[in-house]
Order: C-alpha cells, then structure tokens, then sequence
C-alpha cells in the first residue's frame, strides 16, 4: 500500500528555488544558521560548523519510540508476563513408572495488538503469540493434545527426536478445521528447541504467530558428570530457584504484506520492554531461553550492554559453546542460553537488542531494570 | 379574464410542486430502507477498510517535523505509528482520533532531521497499512518573516513581472509592423499561448495527481479548465468580440492566471524544502516570459495607450506570480495548486480563442489566414521560442 514517491521536487518549480536561493541566499542561510544550532551530544563531537539539527528539547533517544500501549487485557498475553510464564502441562505416571506429561493446546484466529494502536489478524497457539512456552524433562513421555478451532489447517511441528508419523507436516499430524490429533513422543534430547505450525505455505503460517518456545530440561541423573549443571536447569529444584530465568522468542510482524517487517519484538510487542523494563535481582544470575523465529529478515541477533555471557547453542550441552560473549546471532529457528550476572554491576538499566540497528529501532529493544532486592 | 388566469397559474403552480415533490419523497423513502434493512450487508466479507492517505504538507522548523495528512479511506483512518529513516517516533496528532473521509490531521514529531539529508517517512495505521513520503532535501521551511515574503515577492517579480515588463518594452518597434508583421505577432501570440495551455494543463493534470483521492484530481482539473473557458467567453462576448486593449486585457489576465497557478507551485515546492541549483534558472525562466509580453502588446499596436496602461497590463499579467508564491509557501497544496493552473488553462484558451478570432477578423481570409507564412511561421515561432527557453530550466 506504500505509494511510491517520486523525486518530484526537482523539477522546473524547484529550480526556480535555486535561483531564490541564489538570489537571496543570504537571508536563507541566516535563517538556516539560525535554526540549526549544533547540538550539543554529549558524548558526541560535533565538528565546528557541522549543522546538525538537534537543538529541540526531547529529540533524543526518549523521542524514537512507538507513541501509546498496548492493552495486554484485551490481548489476552502481557510480554512480561510471558517472560516467566512456562507451560508444565499436566503431569501422571504411566504404567512402566515413567511419567507422562501432557500439554493442551489449540490454535485459534485472534486479532491482537502487536503495537500500540496496531491489530494483526493473527493465528494463534492457545490465543497468544508467540504460543505457551512448553517445559518438560528429559525422558519423560509427552503427549501433546492439539484441536484446531481456527480457519485453516494447522499442525505443531516440535524441534526434538521423534517418529515420522509426529512430525506435524502434511500426512503427519495435520489438523484440520474442527479436528484433533495427538502427538506423542519422549522428551528428547534436552536443550532449548522450538514449535511452529508446518502447514503450507509455511512463511504465512509462520509469520502469522504459530510458533512457541520448547525447553526440556537436563535430567540431572543421566548427567552425572555435570549433575550440578543439570539440576540448576531443572525447573523446580532449589538450584534452578536461585537463576532468574526467562523465556524470550525473538519475532516481527509485516503487516502490509509486502514481505518487510514493520515491527520487530521480543514476544511480540515492540517496545514493551524499553517502557516497562524486566526486573532483574542483582545477585541472581540470569538464565535467557532465547529463540529466533523472525520471518523475512535471515538473521536476528542478541547484544547485551555492558556485560558479557555464556551462551549454549540449542542448550543440547551443559558447558557452554561460547563463552564470555556479548553477541551472538541466530538464523531462523536457531535458538540457545544465554547465562550472564549483573551481581558485579552497579544497579541500573542495562539495554539489549539486536545489533542489526534497523530491528532495534523498529521496536526489538529492552532493558534491564538490575535492582539490588525485589521489594 | 384577468382574475381567472392568476388562479390558473397559481393551480398550475401548485401541480407543478406535487410533481417536484413526489420524486423527492420516493427517493427520501428510498434512503430511508438503505438505511433501516441495510441490503449491503450481503457484501460484507470481514476485509479490512480501505485505506488511502495523502501527504499535503512537509513543515520542517526547530520543532521537528510537521506532516499535513488527509485520508481518503471508506471510513475513519485510525494513525497509530510513524517511523522516520526505519524508526518508530513519537508525535503528536492534531486533531487527535481517527480522520474521518476527507479530513485532514498535523502529525507532529519532535524529530531531529539533518539539513541537506533525505528523510523517509512511513505512518503506519491500525490495520497496519503503511504510507510512505519522502522529504529529498531537508531544509528549514520558510517562516511567514516579512523577510521571506519580501524574498519570494523578489522571485515573483522577476520571472512574472520583469519578463512582462520587458516584452512590452518592444511596443515602439513593433507599432511600425506592417499587416503581416502584425499577423506574424497575433499568431506568435496564440503559439505562445499554445504552449502554455499544454504547459499549465499537465502541471495540473500531474499535480492533481498528488493531491488526494477524493479531490478526483483530473475531473476537477478539466471541470475548472472548462468552467473557467467558458465564463471567460461569456464575459469577454457580453458586449461583441473583444478587440485591442479588452483583448489584451483578456490576454494579460490568462497569462496572469497561469502564472499565478506556477507561482503556487513554486511556493509550494519552496515549502516542501526543495533546493536550487542557481540564478541563471531564474533568469532562463525570465527570458521564457518574455514573449508573453510581446502577446499581450500585439493587439493594442494601433492604439497607442497611456502609460499607464502598460503598468496595470504588466501587473495584470505578472503580479499573480508574486501572490502565488505568497500562497503557496504559507498553506497550499496540490488540490489548490492543481486548481488555479486549471482555471489559468481555461483562461488560456478563452485568450487563443479570441486571439485568433481576432485575427481573422483583421483580413478577408477569415480561416485561411491560419495558412499564411507570416501566421504560420508565427505559431512556430510563437511555440519553438517557449519550448527552447524552457528547456533552460528543466531537468
């Protein structure tokens, strides 16, 4: 919908101006002058006689922001909330004493707000995007109840090891309108994966919201030789309760459908975390689920300001494959850990993006709020 | 007799309002099923609305930026976001909510724009439909200053008024033309005119192309062009076809209306930040109009007017120019631009209309004078001269 503009300034009118400017080119640079006074950065020099037009209060950074909020009620999902908001299912032992945990998910159309002001017709996981950040350990048998009431077939397709006929693409696993299947499969092998819809044509389904984090945490026993490692991932074990860990699905909506994004985000709402910062307790180390499932751009990054950390591509080993960085990239559907500390730092707010500038400002951009105790 | 014919008419008067009435009633009824049982309804598909949105005015000042938006949606627009070079700001809307059809807003963002630099900006709506407009050059948008009015006025003058000034600056040569020079200069006069006509007719047409949809821009631009023909017509055959001085007057007013429509043009490429390129542009430009000095001298050669006369004939024709650039640095835009070159055009053939009945009326050849050398050679003339200086100032 875009209209293309044309250079249609530089035509016999506007050479007429050069010769107003020529004429009194004079007054017109007095006035230019007058109304570009170099600015003042701090930080920044600026050169004797560069003309730079930043002298107005409040054109700062503070300025480059979406205007208004997104009204997580009637969204149904707050990206706060989805930071630490994990899916356990329901869990029961089968008859062989393994246990079985099994999810409940359903996909549904829903128009949500992606930006303040913005609605997306959206395809949902359980009505939010990205869907329910599913959690379970490894070994365990999962079994994952999925009903289509939406308009069009739809499947979940799980980053994991399991059998052809639970692979969630056409002929295994496709749900139509109105159906139900079940897909069942042992957890494995533990890291931080991902689901998403395979229907065709996959970029539409994709790029419409059907996705979600998957995490299957280490089983500390088979892990013996990093079984500390392993119980501080283990959701619910008092190691894991000293991490604060969160769960952040990198993603962006082009919603004029000319295959560009307009908004980049972390779970979805742009800008969310630059106007409510995430808390985070100075003396708990951070543990970050991160994952890549941007649509259209082939590669989405993570920078942290002003600190350094581990970082455990797909989370499929318990030491880290990168260690003491402060960027890393993820093409799409790549996903990792990222484990750092502000224990050493003064409190603060401390930024993240990506360090693809133009994602950053179109709205994939945060801080964190590092406060000395909760209170 | 004399009483019965008032009551006939006064019958008659009152059958005539029954008849005006009851299709106005059958349509007011109409209206009012449309509106109660809604039979549209079967058209609904769940699409979103459409949306269109125009940019009508670029302000750049110390404050930021200022972008004039009209929407042209099927109902209200709603801007929720505006990016700049790839990123979302924040503004201000004025007035606030949604635009409704038709309506125009001020976007305001507190945005730090680079002189000389390009800036792209996108306004994103609810339904995440995406605008996009392009300022080429940042620069400072002319302030309403005495200085600046004086500056433009300063513009004006040179390439509308000194050109006039200077072609009837030629009247003493010419009085001592013969009959055919005197045809060469009428037909140069209609080339000339000609041009213009093509001239300020595209300008429109291009124009009103800018401008937002629900201006219909080329049906507004041929209704003023015509509209603006034939009134000229009438008032300038309400007492005989005009000759010598009414014929100039009428000469000097077309031309006075197109460049009165080029001077808004310009003004408003002024105020949309465009940047110049130099003074011998300007001077091309002047050099252009001369020959529309020489047209409007052509048909009062034999009349020898006061002095005067030249003076009000010279303001008549180039002092629209000055106004225009006025009006359209301060608050137009393309509809209104689009507008007055439309009414300059129709103006314009009213001229070349007269001019030329004027011409045949001058020998015995009536149509055939067009087939003369001097005439013909003068309409080439009339026309190459302003293609050729105006190929000076184009790019």
């Amino acid at each position: 919908m875009d209209k293309p503009t044309r250079p249609d300034l530089m035509r016999r009118r506007s050479l007429l101006m050069g010769g107003l400017a020529a004429a009194g080119g004079t007054a017109i640079c007095t006035s230019a002058a007058l109304g570009q006074q170099p600015a003042s950065h701090a930080g920044h020099a600026v050169p004797a006689g560069t003309v730079v037009a930043d002298p107005m209060p409040g054109m700062g950074h503070g300025a480059m922001m979406t205007v208004g909020d997104v009204d997580s009620a009637v969204n149904g999902f707050d990206p706060t909330d989805m930071l630490t908001d994990w899916d356990t299912g329901t869990v029961s032992t089968l008859p062989d004493g393994r246990t079985l945990r099994t999810f409940e998910m359903t996909a549904e159309d829903r128009e949500i707000e992606i930006a303040p002001g913005i609605r997306f017709p959206a395809w949902t996981y359980n009505g939010r995007v990205p869907g329910p950040a599913l959690r379970a350990k490894e070994g365990e048998r999962l079994r994952i109840v999925f009903r289509n009431y939406a308009s069009h077939p739809h499947s979940i397709h799980f980053h994991g090891i399991h059998a052809a006929r639970m692979d969630g693409v056409p002929g295994a696993g496709m749900v139509d309108p109105g159906d139900e299947f079940v897909y069942e499969f042992d957890a494995k092998p533990f890291g931080c994966h991902l689901y998403h819809c395979h229907a065709m044509p996959l970029r539409r389904h994709i790029h419409k919201g059907m996705y979600g984090a998957f995490v299957i945490d280490p089983d500390p026993e088979r892990r013996p030789e990093h079984a500390e490692v392993a119980r501080s991932r283990l959701l619910g074990t008092p190691e894991n309760a000293g991490w604060q860990e969160l769960v952040m699905v990198m993603n962006a909506f082009d919603t004029n459908f000319d295959a560009e994004n307009e908004f980049y985000a972390v779970n979805t709402v742009a800008h969310a975390f630059m106007k409510r910062p995430i808390r985070i307790v100075k003396d708990k180390p951070v543990r970050i689920y991160l994952i890549n499932v941007i649509e259209f751009d082939p590669i989405n990054s993570f920078h942290l300001h002003a600190n350094f950390f581990d970082y455990y591509d797909q989370g499929t080993t318990l030491t880290p494959t990168l260690k003491t960085v402060d960027l890393i990239t993820q093409c799409q559907a790549q996903r990792g850990i990222l484990e750092f500390t502000f224990a050493e730092h003064e409190p603060g707010l401390y930024m993240f993006h990506p360090h693809q500038t133009e994602f950053t400002e179109l709205g994939w951009v945060g801080m964190f709020d590092v406060v000395e105790a909760l209170a | 007799m004399n009483e019965t014919l008032p009551r006939a008419a006064i019958r008659a008067a009152k059958t005539n309002l029954v008849w005006l009435a009851l299709p106005l009633i059958a349509f007011a009824i109409a209206v009012a099923w449309i509106l109660s049982t809604d039979p549209l309804s079967g058209f609904r598909n769940g699409a979103p609305p459409i949306e269109n949105l125009t940019f009508e005015r670029t302000v750049l000042d110390d404050n930021g930026l200022s972008l004039l938006v009209r929407a042209g949606g099927s109902e209200p627009m709603t801007v929720a976001q505006v990016q700049v070079d790839d990123a979302y700001w924040q503004f201000t809307q004025d007035p606030p909510g949604p635009i409704a059809r038709g309506r125009a807003a001020w976007l305001k963002l507190p945005f730090p724009w680079m002189l000389g630099e390009a800036h792209a900006v996108k306004v994103v709506t609810s339904t995440g439909a995406t605008f996009a407009h392009n300022i080429a050059v940042a620069v400072p948008t002319p302030q309403a200053t005495t200085g600046q009015l004086r500056l433009q006025a300063l513009v004006g003058v040179i390439v509308g008024i000194v050109p006039v000034a200077v072609g009837l600056m030629f009247y003493p040569v010419l009085r001592g033309v013969g009959r055919k020079g005197m045809d060469f200069l009428l037909s140069l006069t209609i080339g000339l005119l000609g041009f213009l006509l093509v001239d300020a007719s595209a300008e429109a047409l291009e124009l009103a192309g800018e401008a937002a949809a629900v201006f219909q821009g080329p049906v507004m631009v041929v209704l003023a062009g015509v509209g603006s023909f034939l009134m000229l017509m009438a008032i300038g055959r309400r007492s005989g076809a005009p000759t010598g001085l009414a014929l100039s007057t009428y000469i000097a007013l077309g031309i006075g209306l197109h460049n009165l429509g080029e001077g808004l043009a310009i003004g408003a490429a002024f105020a949309a930040g465009s940047a110049g390129l130099g003074t011998f542009l300007v001077l091309g430009f002047a050099l252009h109009n001369v020959t529309e000095g020489i047209g409007i001298a052509a048909p009062i050669l034999k009349h020898r007017p006061q002095a005067w006369v030249f003076a009000g004939l010279t303001l008549l024709a180039g002092g629209p120019a000055v106004i225009g650039m006025w009006l359209g640095s301060l608050a137009t835009s393309a509809q209104w631009s689009a507008l007055a070159l439309a009414v300059g055009a129709g103006a314009i053939l009213q001229v070349i209309v007269e001019v030329g009945a004027y011409l045949m009326r001058q020998g015995d050849r009536r149509g055939d004078i067009f087939l003369t050398p001097p005439v013909m050679a003068g309409l080439a003339a009339g026309a190459t001269f302003m293609y050729l200086t105006a190929a000076l100032v184009k790019i």
